[in-house]
């Protein structure tokens, strides 16, 4: 590994439905995610990063967090909701020295991690719409690590710092991007693509909310309303990939921040943000949520008699 | 056909992977050490096997929850599956390479009656699908000859969007028009609930996944609550299971939250039959039971 110290260049929020991808003919709001996606993978190409480092709440883990580190994942993908526009086939590039670096640095916090690098192992939705709009030449090599289900906010705040540590130690140039709907309901029902909206004027209210703030380079401050979001606007996998996006560059609100797009996918609040550290941006503000460096283990506070776990 | 269709058994037949593993099956790249952890849910599919052997049966239907649909109730409807699935949970257990075909006349007939009823459905035709590791794991435990078609399908949202109400309303009517379909087509049908009971699990793994010094539920909360199911189960309180899921999924944060066993107890039809608990036993802390309700012999006895 480079013995220069790596750094984040910046991040970014991008949606996980794969529609941009499988269909944008059928929606104009669909094209439009696709065309300003084009903006920011240019706008990545001039960074002169090396590592398009991701964290996708499609997929999801039990055994703690686990690290891609398979170098050319391939195979295909048919969505489990929109299997008749098509499949998507995948031909990736990944990191696998960085996942292990990754991992060790998750672990040295105190987080279950391990890697995972299986043929045939089927890659996120998420991860493959967003590496396939942003990268699709496969020029810059990727990371991903999962969403567990069962990590709450003082978890995933642990493994974002863990992301920052191994970027640290392995010299890469990187972008963390978090990949999540903003609201994620969707209509349970069938509908005409082109009459696709927000599921209701709640949750778009809201998403416009959290994108005002985003717009203002506020990521610490979406992070710490992430809670009330979700309870509001039933996100994404409770905004876990807020969290982790906010605590991988730094847990403050110094950034410049770019809404790319923001258009609704089946119901659901599809936003593509830009986050760059600035010199000045909104300061500290005020904070509720509570931080943490380390794991300590599941809060199991009813273990039976025959768990022998400290 | 002439004779109408029927439900010969209806089965609780869990998926955890790692029963899979434990078997190490020819179809399964992974080799277990055989250390035991989930030797009483293997124990138990056998003697499950043993009691399907008395019975003919024409088709397996079963309810997974390892198929997420969240634009409501869809059916695989493509005659073959070949592939193959690694679960991306545990991809170091389970790496299957399936094949499988698929009673697309009887798929359709519950589409279509479930349609009617009212249920948001759809059709899955894209022969390139990746068969769920929920349907491919409770078939091939149930039924290892993969001799008979499948039809598989996926759990809809409702209780996650909405309500555990709310989902198990909808699985009612699944279930109902389940039935309907499978008399009018005159199969013999098993159907499979796919779904553990408390699920709540472990966030770490031992060395060995299989080292049965490790393996223990994960709370008493949640075996307690497995416990009061299992005995209203072998009551043949059917009824009164499906009025307590709401509160048994959400108590005992139950995998029964994605519908296989509301659906199976719709399908049918609340029998008050007393149901054989063939084995029960925790993986990576969740609990799992498998358990049948025999409705042929119910029949015969009825008849006789
Ligand atoms: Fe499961």
């Amino acid at each position: 590994m480079s013995a220069a110290a790596g750094e984040l260049l910046g991040g970014y929020l991008m949606p996980y439905q794969p529609l941009p991808v499988l269909a944008p003919e059928a929606n104009a709001g669909w094209a439009s995610l696709a065309a300003n996606a084009a903006r920011i993978r240019a706008e990545i190409e001039a960074s002169g990063a090396d590592l398009l480092l991701l964290f996708s709440t499609r997929w999801v883990s039990i055994i703690g967090h686990q690290m891609q580190a398979d170098p050319k994942p391939e195979w295909w993908v048919v969505d489990e909701d929109f299997h008749e526009f098509g499949t998507l086939h995948y031909s990736l590039r990944m990191d696998a020295e960085f996942a292990t670096a990754y991992r060790d640095a998750a672990r040295a916090r105190g987080l279950h991690a391990r890697t995972v690098a299986y043929q045939g192992f089927p890659i996120d939705v998420g991860t493959i719409t967003t590496l396939k709009l942003l990268n699709p030449d496969n020029r810059i090599a990727a990371s991903v690590v999962s969403c567990n289900a069962y990590s709450d906010r003082a978890e995933t705040l642990v493994l974002g710092k863990a992301a920052a540590d191994a970027v640290r130690a392995s010299g890469r140039k990187a972008i963390a991007i978090g990949v999540s709907a903003l609201s994620n309901r969707m209509f349970s029902r069938w509908i005409d693509p082109a009459q696709d909206r927000i599921h209701s004027q709640k949750d778009d209210e809201w998403n416009r909310k959290l994108l005002e703030l985003l717009a203002e380079g506020r990521l610490e401050d979406v992070s710490q309303l992430a809670r009330e979001f979700s309870r509001q606007a039933n996100g994404d996998s409770r905004m876990k990939a807020i969290w982790w996006l906010a605590a991988t560059l730094g847990q403050h609100n110094q950034y410049t921040g770019t809404v790319f797009d923001y258009q609704p996918v089946w119901g659901t609040g599809a936003a593509m943000v830009g986050l760059q550290p600035a010199e000045a941006g909104s300061g500290d503000l005020e904070y509720d949520e509570d931080d943490a460096e380390f794991f300590r283990g599941d809060r199991n506070v009813l273990v039976s008699q025959s768990d022998d776990e400290s | 056909m002439s004779e109408p269709g029927r439900i010969v058994a209806g089965i609780l037949s869990p998926h955890p992977p790692h029963l899979i593993y434990a078997s190490n099956p020819p179809q399964n790249e992974p080799r277990s050490s055989r250390a035991g952890a989930w030797n009483g849910l293997l124990d138990g599919y056998e003697k499950l096997r043993a009691e399907l052997a008395r019975h003919e049966f024409d088709v397996l239907v079963a309810h997974t929850p390892h198929w997420k649909t969240r634009t409501g109730h869809h059916f695989l409807g493509v005659p073959h599956f070949e592939g193959k699935s690694v679960d991306p949970i545990f991809p170091n257990l389970f790496q299957y390479n399936f094949a499988l075909d698929i009673d697309v006349e009887l798929s359709e007939a519950i589409h279509d009656e479930a349609a009617a009823a009212g249920l948001s459905t759809r059709m899955m035709r894209n022969p390139e699908f990746r068969v769920d590791y929920g349907t491919i794991t409770s078939c091939h435990l149930v039924h290892p000859a993969w001799d008979k078609p499948v039809v598989a399908i996926s759990s809809a949202r409702t209780a996650f969007d909405y309500s555990n109400e709310a989902g198990d309303q909808e699985m009612l009517a699944l279930g109902r028009a389940t039935r309907r379909a499978i008399e009018a087509s005159g199969r013999r049908a098993l159907c499979l609930a796919s779904n553990s009971l408390s699920h709540r699990h472990f966030t770490s793994e031992p060395e060995d996944p299989e080292d049965p010094s490790f393996e223990h539920v994960y709370n008493e909360n949640q075996s307690a609550w497995d416990r009061h199911i299992l005995g209203l189960m072998k009551a043949g309180e059917t009824r009164r299971i499906f009025d307590e899921m709401p509160d048994f999924t959400e108590q005992c944060v139950a995998e029964t939250k994605d519908g296989c066993l509301s659906w199976l107890l719709a399908a049918m039809d609340f029998p008050p039959l007393p149901a054989t608990v063939h084995g029960y036993g925790t993986v990576i802390g969740t609990g799992n039971a498998v358990v049948s309700w025999d409705l042929d012999s119910a029949r015969t006895e009825a008849s006789a």
